[in-house]
């Protein structure tokens, strides 16, 4: 039995992606305890990695919806949890390009639309405005309407912090645990892990992609996921000089189109797809995904497919047959569903999880301990824009290993990866530490560095090398 | 820090022999600055001999010649500054170092940029499929495998045949690792013929030419790689743990660029003339970062070579004044040629070699210089082989007429 004792948590929250991280945080400072339980070796594993990290204000969501309202305040919450943690955000505002008649005739709806969502900033602008803003746009724009609070931030901190949080209040994190049942038992539950049962009075669904199969395992079917996959091209920093804001496409009922957007760690990102898939699993890229991505990129900025690409990666967005979020309390079987949650995710999360604590409230869950303060955690600085530990004769004066490079491309020193491996809520792969640290994910993908990054975490985390490199999670 | 006459960036080849020279003729105190905790650049982790033939006239194996140059220049009077970052070089001519002992700014007279290039990773070639571990570029794998002795895996696919590729299939058999194909987009093979046949035959490593790899597959660890067949258009998959990436050269040109030195469009590096002098004044550039994919050898001498010319003008001027912007005669390609430097010349002083690449195998094998359509020079080359060193000596451009346009080189 791993149950901590006989009566067990007052909340399991399956799923440690950005959305549980942010429940699970929530409902620990409510005091309630709290066990936190995803199948993967880290937290934010899932689509929480692989995201465009936009800080989203909700302007174009649909208007009255859940996904409106929790997005919206989610902006506000995120923006401040990433100012008290550290968390980089770069203020960007977004550029939505119209580049034919279509485009430019479905603009005043878009801001008709924005101000529908209570979002009252956003404004038109004419060709030589856009130009003026963006001038290695390609040919052909011909009106714009910018968005000055779409922003973007580093999506991986923001799953660690809510992690780092909750664990300090109390909560108990447990990785690379798949629920693979769950019973109820005397108005509680009985969740099924390898090795036995975990025992939780609520249970709070926040599995992504999983959330419906975790449905069925209380008999509910609520809805059924279709990941849609978003493929992604990062390109080297040496392209960031190009663009300004977020470039937004402008949606018409032939095409969504693809974006290109500044990233916190200074490079820029080309994408997504959508491509609707059977597999939950499959984040693979294509040619034809890659292809569709390079034309897109070649026409928004011509420049931009002249540099060199750093990485490729999709995420898979949990869609399903509604059009908004699903996020459902059952009293009666003490469970809370939240799924559906599509593309807005990153940005709502603290909002949901709000929302998820007021049902619970409302549905009669009490907590066994007291609410505490928060204490937001003081994250690394990964930001491009922010002092960087190599660039910081303090730290480096308090420890020389800050000053001493492990990745080059990226800057990243000895001192933080050792940190990284550490820490409150430690990386125990490779992966673990590129999100933490970003070594590695520089445009060498560990030509220079490799060996001794892996030697050095290897070292950090007692794991045998040939254990290390078996997967790249 | 006594501020330095020359800050060399980077202590591989180039910018070790560099400093040995710099040091070796009194210019003032030559400081280089490493990243790494040991000095010799890429050759650190390149076990095989064959090193220091093309300047120093010895076989030596890749540690003993990155040991050798080491000394040389420290020899000579040139400090060496390991665990040492060049993270900026501003406009004004300040440079940043950064290391544990802290962070630290200098101005030197010159810099010289010899950061090396790096092989172009897996995402750069744009190869789709899943993202596992097991994917390698020959760097990763030299240091993988000799500086820290970590386990690789069992069967590996190799992409690329050039010289590179079959030091990777070596460094793989060490490990304990077989090389199941060789993949190549080119109809040939792009080493010596001994390499190639050693290889096949010995080795038993298939070579596909005329192929490449298509899509990568594995949730944790690699476990296959689709070729395609580009001539048929099939695709086979082949059971591999590991594949590394080969040659395909980039410039590790980061620093250049934000020190705001213009590239060269086809190679990616500097823009430099005879003199290694950059667009920027103050700042030089030799070795791999100018021509990536050269032998060490050849890095050695362009170091040496743009450290005797500054030499030479600074024994000519008590000053030592800050070296001005590159300038000369533009020297471009066409045809089959891919590149060409330097890429400014000075048909009165010309190189000492001038350094080419073509796409193509053939079409023939004669180079030649060309001004306003009237030949000026050529030269025949004993091969003409993609993603192989092509070195044509410096007097092909030396009756070229300085006042009039530009040279082109070709292929014939
Ligand atoms: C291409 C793309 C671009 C996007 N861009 C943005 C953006 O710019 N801004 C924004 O705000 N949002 C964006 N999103 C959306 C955002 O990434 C998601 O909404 C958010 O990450 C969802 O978080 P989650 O915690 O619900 O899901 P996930 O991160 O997928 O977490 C679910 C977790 O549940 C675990 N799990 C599932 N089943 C089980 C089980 N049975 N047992 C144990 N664990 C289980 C999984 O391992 C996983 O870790 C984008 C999404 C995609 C795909
Ligand atoms: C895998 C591999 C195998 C090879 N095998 C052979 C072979 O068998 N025979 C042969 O002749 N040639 C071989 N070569 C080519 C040879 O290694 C290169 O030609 C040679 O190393 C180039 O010398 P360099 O000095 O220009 O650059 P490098 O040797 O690449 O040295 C560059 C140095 O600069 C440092 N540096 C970069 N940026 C900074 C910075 N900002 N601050 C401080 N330091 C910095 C780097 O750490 C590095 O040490 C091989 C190359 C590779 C990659």
């Amino acid at each position: 039995m791993i149950a901590a004792d006989r009566h067990g948590y007052d909340v399991a929250v399956v799923g440690a992606g950005v959305v549980g991280c942010a429940i699970a945080r929530r409902l620990t400072l409510d005091g309630a305890s709290v066990v936190v339980l995803d199948r993967a070796p880290d937290v934010g594993d899932g689509t929480s990695k692989a995201n465009t990290a936009i800080l989203h204000t909700g302007f174009d969501t649909v208007p009255g919806t859940l996904e409106s309202r929790l997005v919206a305040r989610g902006h506000r919450l995120l923006a401040d949890y990433a100012e008290s943690t550290g968390i980089a955000v770069e203020r960007t505002g977004a550029l939505l390009v119209a580049w034919d008649d279509e485009q430019e005739a479905a603009l005043p709806g878009l801001l008709a639309r924005a101000e529908a969502n209570g979002y009252g900033d956003a404004l038109l602008v004419d060709a030589a405005e856009v130009r003026r803003g963006e001038p290695h746009l390609g040919p052909g724009a011909r009106a714009g309407l910018l968005v000055p609070g779409e922003w973007v931030v580093d999506p991986w901190s923001v799953s660690l912090a809510f992690a780092t949080e909750a664990v300090t209040a109390g909560a108990e994190l447990r990785l690379s645990t798949p629920v693979t049942g769950v019973d109820r038992s005397g108005g509680g539950h009985e969740v099924r892990v390898p090795g036995g049962v975990i025992r939780a009075r609520w249970l709070v669904n926040a599995a992504g992609l999983g959330a419906d199969l975790v449905d069925r395992m209380l008999d509910r079917a609520d809805f059924t996921v279709t990941p849609r996959r978003g493929q992604l091209l990062v390109f080297d920093k040496a392209a960031r000089t190009l663009l300004t804001h977020i470039l937004l496409p402008v949606p018409t009922e032939r095409s969504k189109g693809v974006l290109v957007s500044p990233t916190t760690w200074g490079n820029v990102l080309l994408g997504p797809t959508a491509e609707d898939l059977d597999d939950r699993t499959d984040t693979a890229t294509t040619t034809a995904g890659l292809e569709l991505l390079l034309g897109a990129g070649g026409r928004i900025l011509p420049a931009l497919v002249d540099e060199e690409v750093t990485a490729a990666y999709a995420g898979l967005r949990a869609a399903t047959e509604h059009r908004d979020y699903q996020i459902r309390c059952h009293p009666d079987l003490a469970y809370v569903t939240v799924g559906g949650i599509r593309s807005t995710g990153l940005t709502a999360s603290p909002a949901i999880a709000e929302h998820v604590a007021g049902l619970l409230s409302d549905a009669g869950a009490r907590w066994e301990g007291v609410p505490v303060a928060p204490t937001p955690p003081t994250m690394p600085p990964l930001g491009e824009n922010q002092v960087r530990p190599m660039r910081d004769p303090v730290r480096i004066a308090s420890d020389p290993d800050y000053g001493t490079a492990l990745c080059h491309c990226e800057q990243v020193s000895r001192g933080e990866v050792r940190d990284a491996c550490r820490s409150l809520v430690p990386a125990t792969g490779l992966g673990g530490v590129r999100r933490r640290t970003r070594a590695m994910n520089g445009r060498c993908q560990g030509f220079w560095c490799g060996a001794e990054v892996v030697a050095t975490v290897a070292e950090e985390t007692g794991t045998d090398p040939a254990v290390l490199t078996r997967t790249t999670a | 820090m006594t501020p330095p006459a020359v800050l060399v960036v980077g202590a591989g080849p180039a910018g070790l022999s560099a400093a040995h020279e710099l040091a070796r003729s009194g210019v003032g105190p030559v400081v280089v600055a490493e990243r790494e905790s040991a000095a010799g650049g890429v050759p650190r982790h390149c076990d095989h001999t064959g090193f220091g033939l093309q300047d120093l006239r010895r076989p030596l194996s890749g540690p003993a010649y990155a040991r050798l140059l080491a000394r040389r220049a420290e020899g000579a009077g040139a400090r060496i500054l390991l665990r040492t970052t060049v993270a900026d070089v501003d406009q004004d001519g300040a440079v940043t170092l950064i290391g544990p002992d802290g962070i630290t700014t200098v101005r030197p007279r010159a810099v010289l940029l010899a950061t090396g290039a790096r092989e172009r990773p897996r995402a750069a070639r744009l190869v789709p499929g899943d993202r596992p571990a097991g994917v390698f570029t020959t760097g990763q794998l030299q240091q993988w495998v000799l500086l820290r002795d970590l386990p690789v895996g069992r069967r590996a696919v190799v992409v690329g045949a050039e010289h590179v590729a079959y030091s990777a299939v070596l460094t793989l058999r060490r490990a304990g690792v077989a090389t199941v194909a060789m993949v190549t987009d080119l109809p040939r093979h792009q080493t010596v013929p001994v390499f190639a046949t050693v290889t096949r035959v010995g080795l038993r490593v298939p070579l596909r030419t005329s192929s490449r790899v298509v899509g990568l597959h594995g949730t944790g660890r690699l476990e296959a790689v689709d070729v395609e067949d580009l001539v048929t258009g099939g695709v086979d998959r082949l059971e591999a743990d590991t594949v590394v990436f080969t040659g395909d050269w980039v410039p590790d040109h980061d620093l250049a660029r934000r020190s705001g030195v213009a590239l060269d469009r086809s190679t990616r590096g500097p823009r430099t003339d005879v003199a290694g002098r950059t667009t920027r004044p103050g700042v030089l550039a030799a070795g791999n970062l100018v021509h990536p994919g050269e032998t060490a050898g050849l890095a050695a001498l362009a170091g040496r070579e743009t450290a005797r010319r500054l030499a030479t003008t600074w024994s000519d001027r008590p000053d030592s004044p800050s070296p001005g912007a590159a300038s000369g005669l533009a020297v471009g390609v066409s045809g089959a040629l891919r590149s060409v430097v330097p890429a400014l010349v000075d048909p009165a002083d010309p190189p000492h070699r001038l350094l080419l690449r073509t796409g193509t195998f053939g079409p023939g094998r004669l180079v030649v210089a060309r001004q306003g359509g009237a030949v000026v020079g050529s030269h025949r080359l004993r091969h003409a082989t993609p993603h192989r060193s092509l070195s044509v000596p410096g007097t092909l451009v030396a009756a070229a007429d300085p006042a009039a346009g530009p040279l082109e080189l070709s292929l014939i």
